[in-house]
This record gives C-alpha cells, sequence and structure tokens, in this order.
C-alpha cells in the first residue's frame, strides 16, 4: 500500500525560536493582530510504501529519530494518509524524479 | 531533411528582437527561422549577450600589456604573475535579477562569475562585491540590500570562496533599479590555461552539473535587456518565472569536478552555461573553434517534463558547464564526475565545416532525429547586429556644470555634516567568509585595497601578494562621465598601491541606462573615453568588461556607473603592511595636494542634495608618479629589506568623504584622535580632488624628501594624539561619536528598522 | 616521528586544505581523507574541518554523520584516538552523537565572520591539554549555525567535568554560556565553532590557533608514546 507521510518538525518546548520571534513581532507591524506563538519549522512530504498504516507511521518516526529531526532539539510530528490506487491521487509535492 | 518552420507572425518581438533584426536572422538563413532558431536568435542577440550598443565602443580601450595571457572576449581575463603563476580576472552585473529578487539574484551572481574562473582552469579564491541601492530612508531599498547581502553570504560562504572586498554605494538615483556587480579572481598554473573552445570533428559536448529547468528562460532578452517598469514590459511579479535560483552545493562539487578534469587534461574545451544558457555555450565553443556542433535536446537531463526544445536550449538553470572531450577520456571524465557526484551527459558532437566552410550548430531531436534548427555557429555568437546609436550630451551640461556647490552657504558644524558621512560597511562583511584559504592579510575595511597571498590550495604560495581593488563613483560621473571615470580608475590604481601593489589589470563593469537615450550613449562613450586615457596613462591593460544597460525605472536612467576592478601584484609580502590608521605621536603627511572643488564630492550629493557642478582637474602623469611612489614605500613595508623601513605607519587615500572622511576613518582605525592646522575651509574639507594620500609617520622629514625625489608634492598638515578628531576652526568631535555615527548610519538603520517592522 | 592527520573531507567541505596546510607548518604530516573511504589508515589523530558538508541541508551535519569515514572515525574515538571537529565539522560530531549539545542558528539570525577573543576554561582536552585555564586567544570565527545548545543537567554535568574546554569573550550568536568548545567525558573527542586554522600566522591576523594545534600534535605523542 501507499501512503502520503507529512511530518513537521518544529523546535522543543522550551528551546528559544528566534525565526518564529522575529516574525512575530513583524506581523502586527503589517496590521495583524491578535497574532501569538509563532512557531517556524520545516515540513516534509512524501510517498511511502508500507504493509499497513501503523508500519508507514514507524517508519516515518524512525525517519524521525534518525535523520528529518535532532531530537536533541526537534520535535517532529507525522501523518500518515492513505493514497488510492490512482497515482494522480499522489501530492504534487514530495514527488522526485 | 525536414526542418521545421514558422511564418513571420510577430512572435520575434515578443522575445525582444526588432523587425530589422528578424530580416536579418532571415538573411542569414535564406529563409524564416524555426522556433527554435527563433529563440536562440533572441537570447543570443540580446543586448546582455551580444553588446550590440556598447561593442563599437569598446575597442578604444587599451587591452595589451606585457603580462597578459588572455585579454577581453573570453570568459575570462589572465594575466601573468611570474613563478609560473596566472590570475584570472572577471567581473559581472547582475543587476536585474537582484532588483527582482534580491537574495536569488546576488547568490547566482556569484555562482556565474565563478563558473567564468574556473572555466578557464583557475580556482577561485577571491571574491568582491561592489553594491549600489538606493537610501535606507526607503523600505524597499533595506530589503533588497538585505537580501543582496543574505544572498551572496548564503552562496558564497557555502560554495567555499572568501568575499574580500567591495563597496557599498547608498544612493537614491538606485532606488528602483540596484546594482550588484560581482569580482572574482582566480589563480592557476599558467601552462593549464583551458579556453572555451569546441575543437576536434568528433570530440563529445559533455554537459555537467544541474538539471536543466524552466528556470531563467530568457533571462537575458526579456530581463536585462530592456527598460523596466515601462509600458508592455509587465510588472516585475511578471517576470518572476525568470528568475534562477542558485544551489551553491552544486556548484561547490562541480568546481572541484571541473578542476579535476581540468588538472587532470582529460578536456580539450569547456565552457559555462550562463545567460542564454545551453544556447550560448554551443554557439559559441562552435564558433570559436570554428566547427559545427550537433546538439540532441532530447539528451539534455530536465529537471521537468513537458519542456519543449526551445525551452531546453534557452534555460538559464544555474550550475552548468558544457566540457568538450575525446571520446577516449569519456570513461574517465564520467568517473571523475561520479566522484564528484556531478551528473555528465553526452549532448552534442563536434562536427567538420559543411561544405560550404560555414561550421553549423544543430539541434535534433535526437542525435539522427528531426533537425530543429540549423545555423551558422558564429552567427549566433558573433555576427549579432552592431549598433551605432545616437549619442548626445546633454543639452543642459553647461547651466549644469556652472551651478557649483562651492556657492553654497558652507555649514554651520562641519563636525555635523562629517558624522553624517561615516558608514561603517562591516555590517555587510562581517557576513561574508573572507578569511578562507589562509590569504586574507587585509580584510574588508582594514586597508585600501584587500590584500591576499598569492597561493590556494593546488598552488603553493611563493611570497607574492595581490591588492584588490573595486571602484566606481556615480557622484563624479554624473557630472562628467569621461572625467569621473579616469578618476574612478585613477583612484582604483592608488587604493591597490596604498596596500603595497603596482597595478597591472583592471576589469570593469559599465552600468549606465537605456542606450536608446542619446544622452546615455553619451555618458557610455565620454567612459569608455575617460577609462582609455586612464588606462594608457597609468599603463594597465583592460582584460575584460561586461556591460550592463536598461538600468533605470520609470524612465529614469541611473546615473552613470562604471565600476572597475584593479589588480596590483606586491613582489615580496614578508611583514603586514601598514593600513588605515596611525600611531600615537605620528605626523600626518599629505602626498599631493587639496584642491578646494566640491562638485561630485559626497558632501554635495548626500548631505545637500547637490548633484552638479564641476570636477577637479586630474593630472595622469602626476597620478602615475603618486601611485609608483606609494607601492614603493608600502611595498618597503611589506618585505624585502632585512626589517621593515619604518617610514610609513599608517596610509589612506583621499577619497569619498575628502581629507574629512579619511581623517576620521584612520582615528577609527586606530583608535587615537589627531589635530590639524591650516585647513582653510569646508571646501578643503570636503574636496574630492584626486591623487592625494594620507601617510602617518614618525620621520616626516625624510618621507617628504622621498616624496619631492619622486617628484610629489608633499607637506605635514597635523599630528597624531588624544581621543578627539580635531581640524582646527572646522571640526572638533570625540572619537566615541564618530564610532557611532558610523554604526548608526548603516547597521543601526538596518537593525532598527528590522527589529520595528 | 611527526604525527601522521587524517583531515577528512565531505562533500561541500571547505576548509581541509587551510587545515592540511596549518598544521603542516607544526611539523604534522596531515592528510586529506574522502568520505566515502572506509579507513582512516595509520591516522594518529582526525580532524573534521569547517565548509558547508552536504550543502548544510536539512542541517548542518545531518547527512554527513552518516558518511562511511564517519564508522571509521567513532571506532577512532572508541580506542581513545584524538577526534577534533572544527565548525562545521563540530557540527557533524553533535549530529552523531559523539558530542553532547547541538549547534541551532545564531541568536542574531545572520551569519558571522570575524575575529573572536576566546578563553581556554579547561585544560582536559586533546586541543587544550598544556594550554592553561585563563588563556585568552584571538581566533577567528565564520557560522551561521554556531549557538551552542543543551539541556540544563548535560549543561552542568560538561561544567562540573571540565568538558566546557573554550568560551567567547563576547557572545557571538547565543551560545549557552558563551560556549565556543566542548570534549566528551573521555576529553579525545573536541568540537569548536572557532578555527584555529585561521589563526595561524601573523600574516594573516593571529598565530594563535597554533597554540591549541600544537596541545593537539602534543596529545597525539603522548597518545602514542
Amino acid at each position: 500500500m501507499r501512503f502520503a507521510v507529512r511530518v513537521e518538525v518544529r523546535s522543543l518546548e522550551g528551546i528559544a525560536d528566534p525565526e518564529g520571534q522575529t516574525i512575530e513581532r513583524a506581523l502586527p507591524a503589517l496590521g495583524f493582530r491578535g497574532v501569538e506563538a509563532v512557531h517556524m519549522g520545516k515540513l516534509f512530504r512524501f510517498v511511502l510504501e508500507a504493509d499497513s498504516e501503523s508500519a508507514a507511521r514507524a517508519t516515518a518516526d524512525q525517519m524521525c529519530s534518525r535523520l528529518l529531526a535532532n531530537p536533541v532539539i526537534e520535535q517532529a510530528d507525522v501523518w500518515v494518509e492513505p493514497l488510492g490506487a490512482d497515482a494522480s491521487d499522489e501530492p504534487a509535492v514530495g514527488r522526485s524524479a | 531533411m525536414t526542418i521545421r518552420r514558422i511564418p513571420p507572425d510577430g512572435t520575434h518581438r515578443s522575445l525582444g528582437l526588432t523587425d530589422d533584426e528578424y530580416g536579418e536572422i532571415v538573411g542569414v538563413l535564406g529563409r524564416p527561422p524555426t522556433d527554435v532558431e527563433l529563440a536562440m536568435y533572441s537570447v543570443m542577440w540580446s543586448e546582455h549577450c551580444s553588446y550590440k550598443s556598447s561593442r563599437v565602443h569598446l575597442g578604444r580601450l587599451p587591452t595589451e600589456g606585457r603580462r597578459v595571457i588572455v585579454g577581453p572576449g573570453e570568459n575570462a581575463g589572465v594575466v601573468d604573475v611570474g613563478d609560473g603563476i596566472a590570475v584570472a580576472v572577471r567581473i559581472e552585473s547582475h543587476n536585474h535579477p537582484s532588483a527582482i529578487e534580491p537574495y536569488q539574484g546576488a547568490a547566482t551572481g556569484v555562482g556565474g562569475i565563478l563558473r567564468d574562473i574556473f572555466t578557464m582552469g583557475a580556482r577561485p579564491i577571491a571574491l568582491m562585491d561592489p553594491l549600489f541601492i538606493g537610501s535606507l530612508d526607503d523600505a524597499r531599498s533595506r530589503y533588497i540590500l538585505d537580501g543582496v547581502v543574505r544572498g551572496i553570504s548564503g552562496y558564497g560562504n557555502s560554495v567555499g570562496v572568501p568575499t574580500v572586498g567591495g563597496q557599498i554605494t547608498l544612493d537614491p538615483t538606485y532606488k528602483g533599479n540596484p546594482l550588484v556587480n560581482v569580482f572574482c579572481l582566480g589563480l592557476m598554473h599558467a601552462d593549464h590555461l583551458v579556453l572555451g573552445r569546441a575543437t576536434g570533428v568528433g570530440n563529445l559536448a559533455v554537459l555537467l552539473g544541474s538539471r536543466t529547468g524552466r528556470d531563467g528562460i530568457g533571462g537575458v532578452s526579456v530581463l536585462a535587456s530592456a527598460a523596466f517598469g515601462e509600458a508592455g514590459s509587465g510588472s516585475e511579479a511578471a517576470k518572476r518565472p525568470s528568475v534562477q535560483v542558485g544551489d551553491p552545493y552544486e556548484e561547490k562539487r562541480l568546481i572541484e569536478a571541473c578542476l579535476q578534469l581540468l588538472d587532470e587534461h582529460l578536456v580539450v574545451g569547456i565552457q559555462d552555461l550562463g545567460g542564454a544558457g545551453l544556447a550560448c555555450a554551443t554557439s559559441e565553443t562552435a564558433a570559436r573553434g570554428g566547427l559545427g556542433m550537433d546538439v540532441d535536446v532530447t539528451a539534455v537531463a530536465r529537471r521537468e517534463p513537458g519542456m519543449s526544445a526551445v525551452e531546453v536550449m534557452t534555460s538559464e538553470s544555474q550550475e552548468r558547464m558544457l566540457a568538450i572531450v575525446t571520446p577516449e577520456a569519456l570513461a574517465r571524465v564520467q568517473a571523475v564526475c561520479d566522484r564528484w557526484e556531478v551528473r555528465a551527459t553526452v549532448v552534442g558532437r563536434v562536427r567538420e565545416r559543411d561544405e560550404d566552410g560555414v561550421g553549423r550548430l544543430r539541434i535534433r531531436d535526437g542525435f539522427d532525429g528531426e533537425v530543429l534548427a540549423e545555423v551558422p555557429a558564429a552567427s549566433l555568437a558573433d555576427d549579432a547586429p552592431r549598433y551605432r546609436r545616437p549619442i548626445a550630451a546633454p543639452t543642459d551640461l553647461a547651466e549644469r556644470r556652472a551651478f557649483d556647490p562651492g556657492l553654497l552657504a558652507a555649514p554651520a558644524d562641519c563636525g555635523a555634516d562629517l558624522l553624517e558621512l561615516l558608514v561603517d560597511p562591516s555590517w555587510i562583511y562581517g557576513q561574508y567568509d573572507h578569511q578562507l584559504f589562509l590569504n586574507t592579510v587585509f580584510a574588508p575595511g582594514a586597508a585600501d585595497a584587500a590584500l591576499i597571498k598569492c597561493a590556494a590550495p593546488g598552488i603553493e604560495w611563493t611570497g607574492k601578494a595581490l591588492a584588490l581593488s573595486a571602484d566606481a563613483n556615480p557622484g563624479w560621473c554624473r557630472i562628467d562621465p569621461r572625467l569621473g571615470t579616469a578618476a574612478t580608475v585613477a583612484e582604483s590604481a592608488l587604493n591597490v598601491a596604498c596596500a603595497g601593489g603596482t597595478p597591472i589589470a583592471l576589469v570593469n563593469c559599465l552600468n549606465f541606462g537605456n542606450p536608446e537615450h542619446p544622452e546615455v550613449m553619451w555618458q557610455l562613450s565620454e567612459a569608455i573615453d575617460g577609462m582609455a586615457e586612464a588606462c594608457t596613462a597609468l599603463g594597465i591593460p583592460v582584460v575584460g568588461g561586461n556591460v550592463s544597460l536598461y538600468n533605470a525605472s520609470e524612465g529614469v536612467d541611473i546615473d552613470p556607473t562604471p565600476v572597475v576592478a584593479v589588480v596590483g601584484l606586491l613582489d615580496r609580502l614578508d611583514r603586514r603592511p601598514p593600513a588605515i590608521g596611525w600611531v600615537d605621536g605620528d605626523e600626518i603627511v599629505m602626498l599631493g595636494r587639496t584642491v578646494p572643488v566640491l562638485g561630485g564630492s559626497r558632501w554635495a550629493r548626500s548631505v545637500r542634495h547637490h548633484v552638479d557642478g564641476e570636477l577637479a582637474p586630474l593630472d595622469l602623469s602626476e597620478h602615475a608618479r603618486l601611485v609608483e611612489l606609494v607601492a614603493w614605500l608600502v611595498a618597503a613595508e611589506a618585505g624585502g629589506e632585512p626589517e621593515a623601513p619604518g617610514l610609513v605607519s599608517g596610509i589612506h587615500d583621499v577619497s569619498d568623504g575628502g581629507l574629512a572622511v579619511a581623517l576620521a576613518e584612520c582615528a577609527v582605525a586606530a583608535g587615537i584622535g589627531c589635530m590639524l592646522r591650516g585647513v582653510s575651509s569646508h571646501l578643503e574639507l570636503f574636496s574630492e580632488s584626486p591623487s592625494r594620500v594620507l601617510v602617518a609617520t614618525s620621520r616626516a622629514p625624510e618621507l617628504v624628501r622621498s616624496a619631492f625625489a619622486a617628484g610629489v608634492e608633499a607637506s605635514v598638515i597635523g599630528s597624531v594624539g588624544g581621543d578627539r578628531l580635531v581640524v582646527e576652526g572646522l571640526v572638533d568631535l570625540a572619537l566615541e561619536d564618530l564610532l557611532e555615527a558610523r554604526q548608526a548610519n548603516l547597521s543601526g538603520v538596518l537593525e532598527r528598522r528590522a527589529a520595528a517592522s | 616521528m611527526s604525527a601522521t592527520v587524517a583531515v577528512v573531507c565531505f562533500p561541500g567541505s571547505n576548509c581541509e586544505h587551510d587545515v592540511v596546510r596549518a598544521l603542516g607548518t607544526l611539523g604534522a604530516a596531515a592528510r586529506v581523507v574522502w568520505h566515502g573511504d572506509d579507513s582512516l589508515g595509520d591516522a594518529d589523530a582526525v580532524v573534521l574541518p569547517g565548509g558547508f558538508a552536504h550543502g548544510d541541508y536539512l542541517r548542518p551535519g545531518a547527512i554527513a554523520r552518516f558518511s562511511p569515514i564517519m564508522d571509521a572515525v567513532r571506532a577512532f574515538a572508541l580506542l581513545g584516538g584524538p577526534v577534533v571537529g572544527i565548525c562545521n565539522g563540530f557540527q557533524v560530531l553533535t549530529e552523531a552523537g559523539m558530542l553532547p549539545g547541538a549547534l541551532r542558528r545564531n541568536s542574531g539570525l545572520r551569519f558571522v565572520c570575524r575575529t573572536a577573543a576566546c578563553t581556554v576554561a579547561s585544560s582536559s582536552s586533546v586541543l587544550t591539554a598544556g594550554v592553561p585555564v585563563g588563556t585568552r586567544l584571538a581566533l577567528p570565527i565564520n557560522h551561521g549555525e554556531g549557538n551552542y545548545t543543551c539541556d540544563a543537567a548535560t549543561l552542568a554535568s560538561m561544567e562540573e567535568a571540565g568538558q566546557v574546554v573554550l568560551r567567547y569573550d563576547e557572545n557571538p550568536n547565543g551560545s549557552v554560556r558563551s560556549i565556543a568548545g566542548v570534549a566528551n567525558a573521555a576529553g579525545n573527542v573536541v568540537g569548536l565553532m572557532p578555527h584555529p586554522e585561521r589563526a595561524s600566522s601573523a600574516l594573516i591576523g593571529s598565530a594563535d590557533g597554533q597554540i591549541l594545534f600544537g596541545a593537539l600534535l602534543g596529545s597525539v605523542a603522548v597518545t602514542t608514546s
């Protein structure tokens, strides 16, 4: 089975996020009121072949701890969604030729 | 053989070709062009690639000298520095891409200039970036400066080439059209020189590096060769797809792979892919080799599906090179590229000239497939039309020259005006790696020129050093493009001399407005004459150049901005020579003499917003004597003798901002003040008259005697000491005030605004 | 006999030649070793030099830690061999888990290149052995991600054990407690953001880096004798 996987990596709670803070300071100057808790992170999207949704999730979790995130400073959230057989269901991003 | 044809439906106009040019193409081919042919002519005959407006004038520049190995016309100029070592130098503009997307525009500018250098077989070891941006009270100018600096930092640092110098000019003339020029110097064994030539029938054209995408299609014709913001030329947003994206990591591997290929003598010719992409690289290599070439457009590795042959041939995707290799060498070329994880694909074959003696470039759909284009290679590369565009001096020239800023009211407080003129550019160069390769003796800001050891990985240091300076002065050139350009060359040569270098070569980047305006063509022609006069008088050959036209916004041309970069050679570097600064108790000697003229000065332009008047005269033979004397004085401190003669403890030329700014910069560098007497007025304080150098010395009488012996005027103008900059009757400022103003005027504005916005 | 130093080159490294040159002037036989090799040969010490291995894509050092040579570097370190990571090399060592903590984006969000005054904070490492605590060194820094971070417990135990080997006099990047360099518990693996090789002669502004490289070569003599 094929799964669309999305991984979001951001700073661990309690670790300073100067980019997020800079953006948070910039937004009010542009007229956006009421913004708080801005965090900047990384987003990964890819398609994964796996036997089951839980297997896909387990593989993605391993990818996070080994490569995609640095556990000393970052945390990762993983979303997994089954893909239909039709290739057109694939997300546009995350496909490398 | 079938050739696909298209009728003359006006497509050529949307590609930037005039009806006359279209007619000329039909004449060359004897038939209407195919779509691929039309696209190739449109990029190759663009102003950016063909220099069609400037070429008739560029021939007036002196290009020969005993050290010149390769002059203008190749990817880079090459100059012999002895010991079997040569330097390759080039400067280019990336103005229009940087105006649209500052980060990527500047980054890909750096990438492009590096490829021009290593394509000659030289390892790039030094970058310099002269930047010209609108004033910082304009939000978009701040955004552009920030993006450009990040782009240079992001690409240059990562690719592993230090940025050792540059220049920053903040002036309203660049508000809608910033200038980003990039200079690169590379070092090579002189016998490793390789040119961009496709020779040897049957040899293969191998495309190295990135896959080809849709980025930068028609960049040279759409972006760099037409006026910005004119009706019908489209908005900035519409042009954005033409911007290329740089990948410094790909470039780093490409550099290492190419230098290894050249070291192992595996290529017979090599050429980078810059503006006009594959169309340019294939036609230029074939034209220079005097042969033909077959290119299989389907062999080109693509980044995205569905790309047409037109797109593949004109894409400006970055980090690509075209190498010409023998079939026997191909396997080894492939192995070297594999090691560096660089893609290598055979895309073409060098072929005989046709029976009529013409070397033709054939673009085919498969090596034996349909012919999509068949054109004489030289017609693309060399036969673009050359225009002798109308030239006219501005009608109000006499009035403008008569409007002298010396007639303006004297400042109430010269010290306050001085503070306005101080800038600390360390906010910029502090973001650039300027130390890699362990060569950097004078980092940015330390001296009038960068000073680097003449060494590189694979090239042992033999004790020599290179002094590099990039200079421009739009204030001078607006008033008098001829004298202003000559004075710019003179200043650049003097800067190099102040770091101990004897000038040996010059490259230029001529940034001007719309060449269809006769006044702009007058500026360009005058500037070239001024450059020719100064280079001839100072004995400096011009070994390369770049012309960037259509620098204008909303129909207003920028002030003429010819940028020159001079390379100087210091034969023996044993010790750090004196730099900007001085020592407590020194006397301050001025070599040369102040002419109290404020036309073109930064005081007039920045403080009083006055852009007219006349420039102080420049005596080139007097200047040549000064350059020789200064280079000799500093070189003596740097080496040769068993110990430094100690005649010079600090040195700084007087230029932008005049005597006042030169004194302030020395005081800040040393952390010690000074006391001057006998400066009669603000005219003397802020005049930018040429051919002047401040020298700090503990042996003033000896220095003055040496100067007179060399035919140079010299006088003691003050002494070093205390913690204030004092010019009796005019200026009395604490060092902290100078430091604070320097910081506030650039980084202060940028960081404060960043925090507030 | 002169020490042999392996200087590892990843694709994107750029300081490898500089490190070889600086060590060479001290009499060491330094040579570049390719990241794809799986052996360090007869090296007495290993340096992971500065640069942008794999373009710093993902995170600096995140991909380089999986290069074949890193198995050999890890094994060499486990046997007590001296391993020094400079700048990007430091980032590789933290990503590889060979040193505690992580290096994050500079707090000023800008790349910083200048000479920084630093002070030796511990002599218990192969890079500072014999260099008295409190020795002040002028060392060039050149990084965008040199902001050293670790959790409070790790920090406390490192301070206690003398694993903080070098501090900035003025913090240029937001590093916790102005940390410029750290060592592992055994002191044989050291990472630092400043570039000792860029302070290898007065001609280029400072020769202070040679004090550290001298200590490294001295450590080699001790461990191999």
